[in-house]
């Protein structure tokens, strides 16, 4: 074709999606990390949340690398939602007489999720910052200026805790797939082994992820993390 | 056996189609699909209807022309062609759904027949090596690894009926170009074009209307001739290397 750019191609849209991805892995791997702090009672809790702010100094201001951090995470939202905006609609538009009967013979439940369980994960991150980010908003009217208080009333709710869960499921399920995506698309999985590995290696972190993420809110609502 | 058939009926490529029932009686087991619709179409033809159209050519699992989406499978329940999947797949009065392959890349021409055109565009964009014309070069003047040759081979072995299109939710080709760009990327041969082959390779493709490919699997699963998904991850890293080389 004359003057076919290959940064022009979907194939250089899935690239962006997998490297915006990986940026997210990253981030949840750790954020998740700080959470399980929680296990170490409100103090340890609070000092990772404070340190967050701190992290840098004196070589950077005050919230100087967290705010380093949130936007790079933004920038990588907004690619990874752009590219799978274009690349679901093209896909609407590569069929759009559907199949009065289809099956989905080799397709793993998660790789049929990515676009709505996507959707709502952005949802839930929305919530989730309004929660305990830019909002606070403590559902049981109590004081929002303490993390590890916040936290501890907002999964004494059972409904919340059910919230997060269901999120943490959507999250697992993305993962599930999309790690195993993003190695394909990067190239890496040439061979059976190489495919068979990067599913596996998907399918752990999906599953350590969100379990680390549940263990805090079901530990509040079961009664063993408390303020 | 005993089946009734529900299938797509539609005049020509500009007029709406929709699904028809029809019943036939006494199918051999031993037939194979194809056949099987040819005795329908021997019915209609009895009864002054016009018969279904589909495409079909060797009836030998080879040429790629045969491909209908059959009870929401591509190519019918086993991994073959259509015109080698045979009525024992199925069982004495079931209802058999047969529609053609579903992508605007892929418009029908009527009832079950569809213009594969897009797949010999994106072709023309690379999936052939250029060599200057003259008396055939010794045979042994270029090696090629035996595990290379194999994988060549195997993944050559592409007839290019569409089902892997037709299976995908996205509709995509990648399979089919992964197939190719695999296959001569392997080979010495393959290498001087390697870059434009691939831009270009896909380039085409965005623009015939294909999807992008999410890595379901779908479509590896419904290849007849069992391309692995190995091919995509391929393809991508082939343009992947084409955009670092600046193209």
């Amino acid at each position: 074709m004359k003057g076919a750019r290959a940064s022009r191609t979907t194939i250089a849209l899935k690239l962006l999606m997998a490297l915006s991805g990986a940026v997210f892995i990253g981030f949840v791997l750790v954020h998740m990390y700080g959470n399980l702090k929680a296990f170490a009672g409100h103090d340890a809790f609070n000092e990772y949340a404070h340190h967050l702010r701190e992290l840098g100094e004196p070589m950077l201001p005050h919230e100087g690398a967290l705010w380093i951090i949130r936007v790079g995470l933004i920038l990588a939202l907004v690619v990874h939602v752009y590219c799978a905006v274009v690349l679901w609609r093209r896909a609407a538009q590569a069929r759009t007489t559907k199949y009065v009967m289809k099956k989905h013979t080799g397709a793993i439940f998660a790789s049929r999720l990515m676009r709505w369980g996507g959707v709502t994960l952005l949802l839930f991150i929305i919530w989730h910052l309004l929660n305990f980010t830019i909002g606070k908003v403590n559902v049981q009217g109590g004081a929002t200026n303490d993390p590890y208080n916040l936290m501890v009333d907002t999964f004494d709710v059972w409904w919340m805790t059910i919230l997060y869960i269901v999120a943490m499921l959507a999250l697992g399920a993305h993962l599930h797939h999309g790690i195993w995506s993003a190695a394909q698309t990067l190239g890496w999985t040439g061979t059976a082994a190489k495919r068979q590995r990067a599913k596996t290696v998907a399918f752990v972190t999906a599953l350590i992820i969100s379990v680390g993420f549940s263990l805090v809110p079901l530990a509040v609502l079961a009664g063993i993390i408390t303020k | 056996m005993n089946l009734t058939l529900k299938i797509w009926r539609q005049p020509d490529a500009t007029t709406a189609g929709a699904m028809h029932t029809y019943e036939l009686a006494d199918v051999s087991p031993d037939m194979s699909f194809l056949e099987m619709l040819d005795v329908l179409n021997e019915q209609l033809n009895e009864q002054g209807e016009e018969p279904i159209a589909f495409d079909s050519d060797c009836r030998e699992g080879i040429c790629g022309m045969c491909g209908l989406m059959i009870n929401g499978d591509a190519h019918g329940p086993e991994v073959t062609t259509t015109c080698q999947l045979h009525m024992r797949s199925f069982v004495d009065g079931e209802t058999i759904t047969v529609e053609p392959w579903r992508s605007d890349a892929f418009p029908v021409l009527k009832d079950l027949v569809v213009d594969r055109g897009a797949f010999d565009r994106i072709i023309q964009q690379g999936g052939y090596i250029s060599v200057n014309t003259g008396s055939a070069p010794e045979a042994h003047s270029v090696p090629v690894p035996k595990d290379d040759a194999d994988r060549a081979f195997n993944v050559a072995t592409c007839i290019g009926c569409g089902a892997c299109v037709a299976a995908c939710p996205n509709g995509s080709a990648s399979l089919f170009m992964g197939a190719k760009v695999t296959h001569l990327g392997l080979l010495p041969q393959g290498q001087p074009e390697r870059d434009e082959r691939v831009v270009n390779m896909v380039a085409q493709h965005d623009h015939e209307g294909f999807g992008g490919c999410t890595n379901i699997g779908e479509c590896t699963a419904a290849c007849p001739k069992e391309i692995p998904l190995d091919v995509i991850s391929q393809l991508n890293k082939d343009l992947r290397t084409a955009i670092k080389h600046g193209h």
